[in-house]
């Protein structure tokens, strides 16, 4: 905080001091509206079905329990969808962690004609609505025929080829917001390494993962959290592309409510809300042990990244 | 002389083969899913908008059906006009209030102070969990309305705060953006994490020596925000609010998707839907473009 030379100490002292206050009162305000939802996630996931029709229970359960732990769990049948989930998540967003960074280096550091139509590209990618392709995708996918060398299309739909073919060709979910947080981070790479890399008989390829990768692990780290967690939020290619299956978390989730509503006898009418609540906070957990390990270079690295230039 | 001249052109040359041919390769990938994957799509996107799509068992096929859904998504479609009208009012409503928000966030979360980590984690936490299906969850919920059922006392919400503000002389429409304002406090905050982040990394680029030379001339904080940060941010908010409405796309909260979506499999079909899709896409388009039209005269580039 810059401030102007004040006439006394003591005036200063105090002018901080209120603005230390102001700034105490925002963080906490805008902290407990982003926390709330978590909170109420919480407070519902330990609360008995009693509490909820007792009005004098508020935020804090009466009755602590984990069973809606139990529940939630097995309704989620949570060991086997996190895996895929898993299995799709990492595979995905470490496919679209190279393919973006390599298509951003090629933007950024090299010189050839048609390089800003390909950087304009990238931003289309991004204003395109994703439901505005989503059903020619859908059927280019269902008939997989790119260069018409089958007789009939293949159905690729129900396997992981979607994911793995948009993440490879940096076409995925927001991969031009990726591409363009990489190009950025290039950009500002001094030359001079690079061209003393040449100098010394290193190739272009070496050169990039040698020299200028060890560099960008700031901005890598940030594009494979983001790539995560929308991965892993994502609910919209995962039905288009595995409808039938919904054999992941996301699914799990959506569908958790009426799983409870089938297969639990008398319940009341409120109860599989507070099992979706458990529920949310069960499908959160990892990111959130993700986000903890990672937010450290996350914040510092907002600082060196160059993500604006 | 001439040999050398010719060597070093052979040189030059070489150096910009080498620069082409490396570049081409390395965005390889990205052409391929350009050409395969997004224009060809949305090429037939706009093909499948004029016409009458039905899928079968091995492939599909294609009715020529001219403006028909265009006309039905607009004028028979009981959901898309009122639907469509009300997003759009609603992103530009609240767009303003984002970029507000994210903007003075990331002063705040700029300034040195004691538990600013924290303060920085909390405030990036919604880019992880104010998104996809956990917003799809939080909506309509009932614990959620149940917890909140103590809101209504607050002064601060809707009725209470109407009374409060009908008793000053601020104007009707004044008021209904104050009131709409209150109301969207927690998707505001919730819709800003990465925001946020693009004005903090904006203001971390701002060299320190152009405020110690302002602190020389005894320029107040007042000027120093008006004179440089303001200025010096100012492409960013351009950035924020491309990225604002990019982001609108995958919210799963943002009615217009969803319609589209369910006309898709559950409504009217393909071709309804695509045409929805279109008309979505170019007021998106215009939107952007007229709002780049008019920020671009007044925002400083530093170069």
């Amino acid at each position: 905080m810059k401030k102007a030379k004040k006439p006394t100490k003591t005036s200063k002292k105090v002018s901080g001091i209120i603005t230390g206050i102001l700034r105490l009162l925002f963080i906490l305000g805008v902290s407990f509206v982003i926390l709330r939802p978590h909170l109420i996630q919480l407070s519902s996931s330990l609360m008995s079905e009693l509490d909820l029709f007792d009005q004098t229970v508020g935020w804090i359960p009466r009755t602590f329990t984990l069973e809606n732990f139990a529940v939630a769990w097995e309704h989620l049948e949570y060991p086997r969808h996190f895996l895929n989930s898993l299995t799709l998540t990492t595979s995905v967003s470490l496919m679209q962690l190279i393919s973006c960074t390599i298509v951003a280096y090629g933007i950024a550091r090299f010189e050839f004609r048609g390089s800003k139509i390909i950087f304009a590209m990238v931003i289309f990618t991004l204003v395109i609505p994703p439901q505005l392709i989503m059903i020619p995708l859908y059927l280019s996918f269902r008939f997989f025929n790119p260069l018409g060398i089958f007789d009939q299309g293949i159905n690729l739909l129900n396997s992981y080829w979607p994911f793995a073919l948009t993440s490879l060709t940096a076409t995925g979910l927001k991969n031009g917001l990726f591409i363009y947080i990489m190009r950025q981070f290039f950009k500002n790479m001094p030359t001079d390494l690079e061209e003393a890399a040449y100098v010394d008989g290193a190739g272009v390829f070496k050169t990039f993962y040698r020299i200028m990768l060890p560099g960008a692990v700031p901005g890598l780290i940030i594009i494979f959290l983001f790539s995560f967690v929308w991965q892993w939020n994502d609910y919209f290619f995962i039905t288009l592309y595995m409808g039938a299956r919904g054999e992941f978390l996301t699914q799990a989730l959506i569908g958790l409510s009426s799983s409870v509503v089938d297969h639990v006898s008398q319940v009341s009418g409120e109860y599989p809300s507070m099992i979706e609540n458990t529920g949310v906070l069960l499908f959160i957990t990892p990111l959130l042990i993700l986000y903890l390990f990672m937010q450290r270079y996350f914040i510092e690295s907002v600082e060196r990244t160059g993500l604006v230039g | 002389m001439n040999i050398i001249k010719n060597f070093k052109n052979k040189i030059n040359w070489d150096l910009k083969k080498r620069q082409a041919v490396s570049g081409y390769a390395f965005s390889l990938p990205f052409i391929i899913g350009l050409i395969f994957f997004v224009l060809r799509p949305f090429y037939q996107a706009i093909i499948f908008s004029f016409n009458q799509l039905s899928i079968g068992s091995a492939g599909f096929d294609l009715e020529f059906a001219g403006f028909a859904n265009y006309y039905y998504s607009i004028m028979v479609d009981p959901y898309f006009s009122e639907v469509f009208l009300e997003s759009i009012g609603e992103m530009a409503l609240q767009m303003p209030l984002i970029i507000a928000f994210s903007f003075f966030s990331a002063i705040v979360l700029n300034q040195k102070f004691r538990g600013q980590t924290a303060a920085r984690a909390i405030f990036f936490l919604p880019v992880i969990t104010a998104a996809g299906v956990i917003l799809m969850m939080e909506e309509g919920d009932f614990m959620m309305d149940r917890m909140e059922g103590g809101r209504q006392a607050l002064a601060f919400s809707g009725p209470a705060l109407r009374n409060l503000l009908a008793q000053t002389r601020v104007p009707e429409n004044i008021i209904e953006f104050i009131i709409f304002a209150v109301e969207r406090i927690p998707a505001v905050i919730r819709a800003s994490g990465i925001q946020i982040l693009i004005f903090l990394a904006g203001l971390q680029s701002i060299p320190q020596s152009i405020y110690e030379a302002a602190k020389v001339e005894g320029a107040t904080p007042w000027e120093n925000f008006w004179l440089i940060t303001f200025p010096l941010l100012s492409p960013l908010i351009i950035t924020n609010i491309v990225y604002t409405i990019v982001d609108s796309f995958t919210n799963p909260v943002n009615e217009i998707v969803t319609l589209i979506r369910d006309t898709a499999f559950t409504g009217a079909g393909f071709g309804v839907s695509m045409a929805m899709a279109v008309l979505y896409f170019l007021v998106i388009l215009s939107i952007l473009g007229i709002i780049l039209k008019i920020l671009s005269r007044w925002v400083f580039y530093q170069e």
